[in-house]
Formats: C-alpha cells, sequence, structure tokens
C-alpha cells in the first residue's frame, strides 16, 4: 500500500473509523454521506465487523446505543434531516453516559432541502442535539485529512468523556477527492468498567440506563455532567489561527467556508489589508480564547458561514462586542466564492462594519 | 489506441477520475470528428458530473447529454431520454461516462443488447492504485468483475488513471505501472492508455506506456 491514497471525505472518515478500532456501524443511506455507508458495507464484512442497513434512522442510532452499552466503538452517519431524527437517541446516549460516534455531512435545508452543501446545522450541533440538558463535542474537518484525523479524535474524545462525538462536515468535504495519510497511532480504547458485558456471576450487575425515579439523583447526574461539560470547555477547544498577530480584520469560519475565507485572505493582504482568520476545529466546545485575545486589537470581525448566521452568535459572545461582527454567508446549498468573502473583507476595512 | 470506435465508454471504480478522462477523451476526439458527444449515465454520484464543464462543451461544439437533474437538489438515479441517441444514431462519436463501481455500471445494461449487437466499441476500465479500495490486481480485478456482471459488457481495455489528485508526481506514475501491468496480466484485458496531468507529460514521455495528458477540470476556486 502506498503511503498515501487518494479519498472521498466521507471514505476517510470511515477507514479512519476502522482504525480507530469502530467495528460496528449502523446507518440509513441519504446524499451526501452514503459514501460512509457503502464503504463499510464493502470493508466490515472481511475484517469481521458488523455494517448493518438500519430500517431507519431512529433505528440506526437506537442500534448504537445498544452497542455502546457493552463498551464497544461503535458509530452512526447521516446527514442533516437524518441526524434531526436521531435527535432523541442522542440524548439517550447523554442521558446513560455513552460513548458514541457520529457523522453529520451537512445538507440545505430546512426541511427535505436539498442535497447540496450547507454548514446550517451549527445550532443543531452545538445547541439542540437533542431534549434535556446535555452536549455533544463537535469536530469541524476543512479537509479531506482532517476527516481522518477527527475521526480517530473523535473517538477517543467519546471514550475518555463517555459522551457522543460529532463530526459536523457538509457535503463539499463528504464529496470532495483529496491525498490522505492514513498512518495513525491509535491508543487502545480505555477500560470500561461500566460496560453490560456479562457478569459471569463475579460482579455486581451493570445497568446502562436514562431514566431515574429520584428527581434528586437525575438532577445529581446533571451537575456531575456539566462538571465534565466545564473541564471538556477548558481542555479540549481546538482551533487554528491564521495572520491573526496584526490583523484588523478577523474572519471566523469553519469547515469549507475557512477553505473559501483563506483563499479571500491571501488576496486582501497582496492588497494591504491586514486581515486573518480563526478556524474554530471543535465547534463545541467553542474556542473562545482566540477570539477574546484578537478582539483586543481587531477592529471588525466577519463570520463566514454556509447558513443564515448561526456560529455568529458564538463570535459575538466570545469577543464581548468589542469589535462589531458581520455576516458573509450563503445558504440553501449555495457557497460563498473567495470574490464575495474578499468584497466583505473589504467593506470592514473601510470601516462598514458598525 | 490504435483503432478507434465509435463508442468509447469509462467505466471503474468510484472516484477513480472516469469523469475527468471522459471529458478529456471527447477533447481529444474533437479533433478528429465532427459530431462528438459525452453521454453521461452516471446514476450515482450527486456532486461533480460533466454538466460542471457544459459550457466548456458548447465552446468547443461537443454535445452533452446529461440527466436535467445533475448537479441539482433532485436526489434521484435519473437518465435522460436523448440516452438513446447513442446507439440509435449511429453518426455520433460518442464517449460514455458511466456511474462508479457496479450500481452506476447498472444504467450501461439498458444500452448493452445494442451496443453489443452494432459492436463498434471500446469498454474501458478507469483504474486508480492510489484509491483505497483497489491498491492491487486482485482487488481491481473483483470491481472489474462486478461491473461486467452489472452491465453485461465485457472490458476491452484497461486506462491506467493513477493519481494522488493535486499532489500526484511522475514518480507515482512511474509507481503505477507495475500495478497496471500486473492487473492486464490477471484480467488479461490489455493496458491501452495511462493518463497523466498535462504537466508531467513531458517528464514521463517514453517512460510509461501509451502516455495521455489531462487537462484537468477544476470546479471551485478553494484550492488552497
Amino acid at each position: 500500500m502506498a503511503d498515501k491514497v487518494l479519498m472521498k471525505g466521507n471514505e476517510a472518515i470511515a477507514e479512519a473509523a476502522i482504525l480507530a478500532g469502530c467495528r460496528h456501524y449502523f446507518g440509513y443511506p441519504i446524499t451526501p454521506q452514503t459514501e460512509i455507508a457503502a464503504y463499510m458495507a464493502k470493508k466490515m464484512p472481511k475484517i469481521g465487523g458488523c455494517f448493518l442497513q438500519a430500517e431507519s434512522e431512529i433505528a440506526a442510532i437506537n442500534m448504537v446505543y445498544g452497542v455502546s452499552s457493552t463498551g464497544k466503538r461503535v458509530m452512526t452517519s447521516s446527514s442533516s434531516p437524518g441526524i434531526a431524527l436521531k435527535s432523541e437517541g442522542l440524548s439517550y446516549l447523554a442521558g446513560a453516559d455513552l460513548p458514541a460516534f457520529i457523522v453529520n455531512v451537512q445538507r440545505g435545508g430546512p426541511g427535505l432541502g436539498g442535497i447540496q452543501p450547507s454548514q446550517s446545522d451549527y445550532f443543531q450541533a452545538t445547541r439542540a442535539g437533542g431534549h434535556g440538558d446535555f452536549r455533544m463535542i463537535v469536530l469541524a474537518p476543512a479537509s479531506v485529512q482532517e476527516m481522518a484525523d477527527l475521526t480517530v479524535k473523535g473517538f477517543a474524545l467519546a471514550d475518555k468523556y463517555r459522551m457522543t462525538a460529532m463530526v459536523l462536515a457538509d457535503g463539499t468535504m463528504g464529496q470532495m477527492m483529496e491525498p490522505v495519510s492514513l498512518d495513525f497511532d491509535i491508543e487502545p480504547a480505555p477500560e470500561k468498567p461500566w460496560a453490560t458485558t456479562g457478569t459471569k456471576l463475579e460482579r455486581e450487575h451493570n445497568i446502562v440506563n436514562s431514566l431515574f425515579l429520584a428527581p434528586e439523583e437525575l438532577e445529581k447526574f446533571n451537575f456531575d455532567r456539566y462538571e465534565r461539560y466545564k473541564y471538556i470547555e477548558e481542555n479540549e477547544a481546538m482551533y487554528e489561527e491564521y495572520l491573526v498577530d496584526d490583523a484588523d480584520i478577523v474572519i471566523a469560519a469553519f469547515g469549507i467556508a475557512a477553505r473559501v475565507s483563506r483563499s479571500a485572505v491571501n488576496e486582501a493582504r497582496k492588497q494591504g489589508i491586514k486581515v486573518g482568520m480563526i478556524r474554530p476545529i471543535t465547534l463545541w466546545p467553542f474556542p473562545k480564547a482566540p477570539f477574546e485575545k484578537a478582539a483586543e486589537h481587531a477592529k471588525a470581525f466577519i463570520s463566514v458561514e454556509l447558513s443564515m448566521g448561526q456560529m455568529i452568535e458564538d463570535v459575538q459572545l466570545a469577543t464581548k462586542c468589542k469589535a462589531p461582527v458581520t455576516l458573509c454567508n450563503r445558504a440553501g446549498g449555495m457557497i460563498p466564492s473567495p470574490e464575495q468573502v474578499l468584497e466583505a473583507i473589504k467593506n470592514a476595512a473601510n470601516g462598514g462594519a458598525k | 489506441m490504435k483503432e478507434q470506435k465509435r463508442l468509447t465508454i469509462l467505466c471503474g471504480h468510484y472516484g477513480s477520475g472516469k469523469t475527468n478522462v471522459a471529458v478529456n477523451l471527447a477533447y481529444a476526439l474533437k479533433q478528429q470528428y465532427e459530431r462528438v458527444t459525452i453521454a453521461d449515465l452516471d446514476i450515482v454520484n450527486p456532486y461533480f458530473r460533466t454538466k460542471d464543464s457544459s459550457d466548456d462543451f458548447a465552446a468547443r461544439g461537443i454535445g452533452l447529454i446529461c440527466s436535467e437533474y445533475a448537479n441539482s437538489n433532485v436526489d434521484i438515479p435519473a437518465l435522460p431520454p436523448e440516452m438513446y441517441a447513442v446507439t440509435d444514431d449511429t453518426s455520433l462519436t460518442v464517449v460514455l461516462d458511466i456511474g462508479g463501481d457496479d450500481r452506476g455500471a447498472l444504467a450501461l445494461g439498458r444500452l448493452a443488447p445494442k451496443i453489443l449487437e452494432e459492436n463498434d466499441y471500446a469498454m474501458l476500465m478507469v483504474i486508480n492504485r492510489y484509491r483505497p479500495l483497489t491498491p492491487d490486481a486482485p482487488s481491481t480485478y473483483e470491481v472489474m468483475q462486478e461491473i461486467e456482471q452489472a452491465c453485461g459488457i465485457r472490458f476491452t481495455g484497461l486506462i491506467n488513471n493513477s493519481n494522488l489528485g493535486a499532489e500526484t508526481t511522475a514518480q507515482h506514475v512511474l509507481d503505477s505501472v507495475a500495478y497496471a501491468r500486473e492487473v492486464e496480466a490477471l484480467t488479461g484485458v490489455p493496458l491501452v492508455l495511462t493518463t497523466v496531468r498535462q504537466d508531467l507529460y513531458a517528464e514521463l514521455e517514453g517512460k510509461v506506456p501509451a502516455l495521455f495528458g489531462l487537462e484537468l477540470q477544476a470546479k471551485i476556486g478553494f484550492s488552497c
């Protein structure tokens, strides 16, 4: 096998998941993530794994719940409307403190929407993955390599914190092809003494459950869980800074929007405009620190998104309104062009952002 | 390729580069033939279609038969009614871009009886050893057999399109020759072309069999 292979983003996720020790995949087909399922269908039977096309997205996420209860690494993937169907299961996973790895290759919405790329599930991923008080770790790849890297990372984080880690990609990331290195050092999954693996009459029963009969007990679980979330917020935020140190204007963008924005930043720099970019790699926890720091010198922020403006709220919160934040966006399956972002940069440079 | 057939059919594993090769072959054929058409019969891939180049085809006088739903939100495996012109209008020189794997090749099966009856076709398998599911001859052979079973047409040639996208070097192509020869030996299907990015052509001339340079088809400007 050659050092690097040429992969679609969706395939990179599937292969990285297998390398990370995932042997159970449950899903239901939906464009633009179907290659993940197709890859798993081809590969899992050859390596003693399980690929199962469930009867629905809801069935698939509950199969994830079942396998995770036994301590095995397990995943499902879908695209926007399919993730909405899985949201009840995501909440149950959180309530039972089960690790799971989920992929959302986003398409345009709301409703059935379309099959072209989008980032309009930012709220869904970072705020409202399902009912009740809970969070998911949300990872936002901006290359096919990162689709693989963040999959490996996602499985590790999910196990470490006993919660769901989601890769939030978009149709372009899923469909585009780039060279990828799959040379990972995979850390073995941690011990899972809570897993339902059979007592062999040697220990007490393990019970995986999200129902609590006493409200005091349920409250305690919520408080404890949020202590863990606080630790994650302080320790797991990931981001990339690009030419931010001297920047008057700072772009916030993730995934495909960050790639378009990088082209625009390079062009603006050529024209003498001091502009940089902060690219969140974790959307939850949101990397607040670099934004707070940049707000000390930046005169304006621009949030570049394939949505009607969702991450912009986190940028506003993180910069504490020290500088205006404007939106540069396309929606419904359309992608901003580098020229559109450059226009927004020029507008901000001319004092257009208030 | 020695003898030009009226129909050039391109099949392969998905992501092997069929569409890009198809577009480039059509450009080359247009130099020799008056009525050249690309027939995009891909029922699998929702993005990155021949339709991305439709303006370019029009400018070069190349016909395009393609589902009107390609690159739209209509997510159904539709085929264009004009596809029957491929076999009915024998004045056309056609490059057929078939969808990936056996699932994509099913669409070709609809035209197979007439194609076999006319018997003026080249059925070519596009291969890329840098794709993770076809890294060697046995895995490539497996995909070839699945495609043949799905469409009912046997392969007559191999196109070695081994590449690593933008990172492809001449060495990557040189390293792939042995792989292409192994596929040839295992399947008995002859290697008819080695396709490379145009800028690698000079470096590889005379070093790999049946070299053919590709002008790449780029989609959107976010390459950094």
